[in-house]
């Protein structure tokens, strides 16, 4: 299965080469291995898999279905699925059954999409490392001793381990493309609004984006396709029309204006990473591209913004985790403030309730000027800068992370060092713009991976360029070892 | 009021003291936010928030005087729709995910004396 993008997949499925049971069953199979060693699922659910891959193969047999018909996929943990226990990685909804399907889950399930389980993930999305989890961390699978990244981990971790061949994800501040470029896979963070978050538990609202993990960026533009579209339960859904991600693929690139953001080449990142995006460039200028210096001078300030904001927008959020209604509740409550403050205080992790706190802090009265509309002044500036930027660059390229996947616990002592992992990655969710991570080399058997930044609902140009890179490079191919086909 | 309600009155630092967070102020922040912490996590939570304060602290180094506030990115136009039900009740439904109902009500503790 492993050497077969989706669209050679959907194929084998449609001419009855491959059967969808068939393929299916050997993704449980090799997802409870996976599971085993890398810990990369909270639940695998083979009886409604196989079900739903029976139907598929009905379909196709009949000369119907679609290109996704009979695909097995894997949903983070975040998107509601009714019916399977959606944890958001916390105890607080470790017993929680959404009584409905995100929409993002219910298009890619009408797309014909086989779900074999939902992924690891760091607490309600609040980390960059898939540590935080309340079901233990994820292991990438480049070196099980080192983080996949987050808080999409496990959705990164079971594509790079050709478990399944795509998933879904989400991304705050980084969370998908993080650990797209950990694990050496692609991912796709797109335009905020473009996919509904309808179903997406919600961790910083004007932040949050769904998007696909898959092994290629032509895997991503099929299901992007699938994903996207207005959707009335979602007001921040946007009704700009959705492309067929897939056909501009194929263009040329001669003539693109890459920016190239000095800002980004600090003495923070590392000289292999550096170095990888720097000949991933030169690939893109022997394809007809040109690369030109930019300035995006207020970087530095993007962590501190974001911090700010999404702190205060989760505490917000998370203020719905009462022990009333649904989720965790603490034993003989002596009175309501009791229930309250158990509960939470139970049912949180550590760096939830680190954000929440902060959140809370920024604020409370005396405070708010202070952090938050200074950050939301400052948001601003930075989504200013990127616009202008992007008025004389096609795309922006950067590394997608300062360094490649670290060892696990190196940064749990230290939230601010952790925080710093998504330094490149985070003013593009605060100007909500689309970007995507490839693989761009390796160093020391790591991944590292590129991230390509463009202009609003430009996810086709993002996809072609990412493409055509992919084209002139097989660093999108790699398998880790152990992993490979056979073993 | 509850055991945790004796916290409400304790102040925030003043501007001077903004940076270093102590263990009071971490109590009286758990109680806004409703989240019970333990007497012992009080001296770490107060030293990391204490590091994220003093990194939110460079937003300071900016004017900002002439920016105004962006809360959302693209700046949407709220869509309308016409005021029509669309969903069928679903209350038991979503009252099986409660800890504790009776006759459709959701169950807590005694809070009105």
């Amino acid at each position: 299965m492993l050497e077969h993008s989706l669209t050679e997949l959907a194929q084998l499925l449609r001419t009855r080469e491959l059967s969808s049971a068939e393929l299916v069953q050997s993704c449980l199979e090799r997802a409870e291995r996976g599971h085993a060693a890398l810990n990369c699922f909270i639940s695998i659910c083979p009886d409604q898999a196989l079900a739903q891959a029976r139907a598929a193969d009905r379909l196709l047999a009949a000369g119907q279905g679609g290109p996704l018909t009979g695909v097995p996929i894997a949903h983070k943990d975040i998107f509601c699925t009714s019916g399977i226990k959606t944890s958001c990685g916390s105890k607080m909804l470790d017993n929680f059954i959404a009584p409905y399907q995100a929409t993002a889950v219910a298009r890619l399930a009408a797309a014909g999409t086989v779900m074999i389980g939902k992924t690891n993930m760091d607490e309600f999305a609040m980390g960059s490392s898939s540590e935080t989890s309340y079901y233990g961390p994820v292991r990438n699978p480049w070196d099980p001793e080192r983080v996949p990244g987050g808080s999409s981990g496990g959705s990164a971790c079971a594509v790079s381990a050709g478990i399944v061949p795509c998933a879904t994800a989400t991304d705050t501040g980084g969370s998908i493309r993080q650990p797209a470029a950990l694990c050496g896979v692609t991912g796709l963070k797109p335009t905020y609004g473009r996919v509904s978050r309808y179903g997406m538990i919600a961790y910083a609202s004007s932040l949050d984006q769904g998007g696909p993990i898959a092994r290629s960026a032509a895997d991503a533009a099929l299901l992007l396709t699938a994903m996207s579209g207005f959707d009335p339960s979602d007001a921040t859904s946007t009704e700009a029309p959705v492309e067929d991600y897939q056909e501009t693929l194929t263009d040329g690139i001669k003539g693109l204006k890459i920016g190239l953001p000095k800002e980004y080449f600090t003495p923070d990142l590392e000289q292999p990473v550096a170095a990888a995006v720097s000949a991933a460039l030169q690939t893109l200028e022997q394809a007809g591209a040109t690369v030109v210096e930019i300035e995006l001078p207020h970087t530095h300030l993007s962590i501190p913004v974001y911090y700010v904001i999404a702190s205060a927008e989760c505490s917000s959020n998370l203020s719905r985790y009462d022990g009333v209604r649904f989720g965790h509740r603490c034993a003989d409550p002596v009175d309501i403030n009791d229930l309250f403050c158990r509960s939470r205080g139970e049912g949180f992790g550590a760096e939830v309730k680190r954000r929440i706190m902060i959140g809370t802090y920024v604020l409370s009265a005396g405070y708010y000027d202070a952090y938050y509309l200074k950050a939301q002044r400052l948001r601003r500036l930075l989504r200013d800068e990127l616009r202008a930027a992007l008025e004389q660059v096609d795309v922006i390229v950067t590394p997608t992370s300062p360094t490649t996947a670290f060892p696990l616990g190196a940064r749990t002592q230290d939230p601010v060092a952790m925080y710093l992992s998504d330094i490149y990655t985070v003013s593009v969710n605060l100007a909500g713009l689309p970007a995507v991570s490839v693989p761009a080399g390796f160093s020391n058997g790591l991944p590292i991976g590129m991230q390509i930044i463009g202009n609003y609902f430009q996810e086709a140009k993002l996809l072609n360029v990412a493409h055509q890179y992919q084209q002139l490079s097989d660093w999108h191919t790699q398998t880790p070892a152990g992993w490979r086909q056979g073993a | 009021m509850g055991k945790y309600g004796n916290v409400i009155d304790c102040d925030f630092p003043n501007e001077s003291e903004r940076m270093s967070l102590e263990t009071k102020q971490v109590r009286n922040v758990a109680w806004l936010a409703r989240l019970a912490i333990t007497e012992d996590a009080e001296a770490g939570y107060a030293e990391d928030m204490t590091t994220i304060l003093a990194l939110a602290a460079q937003l300071q180094a900016v004017d900002t005087a002439a920016l105004e506030p962006l809360a959302h990115p693209l700046e949407l136009v709220t869509p309308r729709r016409a005021d029509r039900v669309l969903e069928a009740d679903r209350r038991a439904d979503f009252q099986r995910h409660a800890p504790l109902t009776q006759d459709g009500y959701y169950l807590v503790p005694k809070f009105v004396e």
